[in-house]
């Protein structure tokens, strides 16, 4: 299994996404800069935290127009998986290929602390080899992490089961006071129509060793391993 | 010609740095502003080339794929000769 990390201009996760495949997964990986189309073969594509094309104009909007993004958008429209953390998350919803925008936090400030994530589905490739609502420890460092979808979209995400994690209290609560940026219902990460595409801000590359205060952002990538593994 | 291009967030979303400017504004005993909302401002310099309608289709246009994010936002537009 061939994984692809995308490098934009200002992406800033690349190489902690890069290592966490590489050297606790142990999978081959390799860099997909933004301005070519080919994705090399890659089985998954990875969209990394960051501050794509500085973020001008809004979060991702120029990063969905380089050409590299029209591949990974045939690629994920094709069943592929695709994972976007953070601002890889913005980048997606700006593609199309999630529901919703990520808008700026409710309190205006940047925010970088640890949260707490409750598991809200297990039916997808990032999350099979995670019980339903168990909690998980990762960070988040953002300023525009405040999710929003219409009514009509939510009930969508409801009914399909497409809401992946909800910010919780350490018990696995969702409560307003868990809720660090405003985020529509606490939604932290949510799935495409066809399953294959996830999109989160909180990092699970940044919670993949207990060194860095926490390793359950490591489950997600186990999982889309085995998933890739499945799939051949 | 010139297109001078203003986004804003939707109605239905909530705008938290206007919010922020008419609570301010409130504090201040300023009067007679019941609401603020913030947003962007585009000026756009056009190619001689188009005509006025052509010029309004291609803004039309950039409003919607580029400038702004529908799901969120909305926008209005005027261009001047």
């Amino acid at each position: 299994m061939k994984f692809g990390v995308l490098v934009f201009p200002g992406s800033n996760c690349d190489h902690d996404t890069y290592h966490v495949i590489n050297e606790l997964t142990k999978q081959p990986v390799t860099f997909l800069w933004h301005a070519s189309e080919d994705l090399q073969g890659c089985d998954a594509i990875l969209v990394p935290g960051g501050f794509a094309y500085g973020d001008y104009l809004r979060t991702g909007a120029i990063a969905k127009f380089a050409p590299v993004m029209q591949s990974v958008i045939k690629f994920a429209n094709n069943g592929g998986l695709v994972f976007g953390i953070c601002n890889g998350f913005q980048i997606l919803c700006e593609s199309g290929l999630l529901p919703g925008a990520l808008m700026r936090n409710a309190g205006l400030h940047y925010i970088c602390k640890q949260v707490h994530l409750r598991t809200e589905t297990t039916d997808s490739p990032f999350t099979h080899g995670i019980e339903r609502g168990r909690v998980l420890q990762m960070p988040i460092g953002h300023m525009e992490g405040n999710y929003f979808c219409d009514a009509d979209t939510l009930a969508k995400l409801k009914a399909e089961d497409r809401i992946a994690f909800r910010y919780a209290t350490p018990a696995g609560e969702i409560t307003p006071g868990a809720n660090p940026n405003g985020s529509l219902e606490n939604i932290a990460g949510v799935l495409s129509e066809g399953r294959n595409v996830l999109g989160m801000m909180p990092h699970p590359d940044r919670s993949s060793e207990s060194i860095l205060g926490s390793a359950d952002g490591l489950l997600l990538f186990r999982s889309l391993v085995e998933s890739l593994a499945l799939a051949r | 010609m010139k297109a001078h291009v203003y986004v804003t967030l939707k109605r239905t979303v909530l705008d938290a740095q206007g919010q922020t400017v008419a609570d301010a504004l409130r504090r201040m005993q300023y009067r007679g502003v019941s609401d603020v909302r913030q947003g962007k401002y585009f000026v756009l310099t056009l190619d001689d080339g188009l005509d006025r309608a052509e010029a309004e289709a291609e803004v039309a246009r950039i409003v919607r794929e580029v400038l702004t994010n529908p799901v969120i936002e909305e926008a209005s537009f005027r261009i001047e000769e």
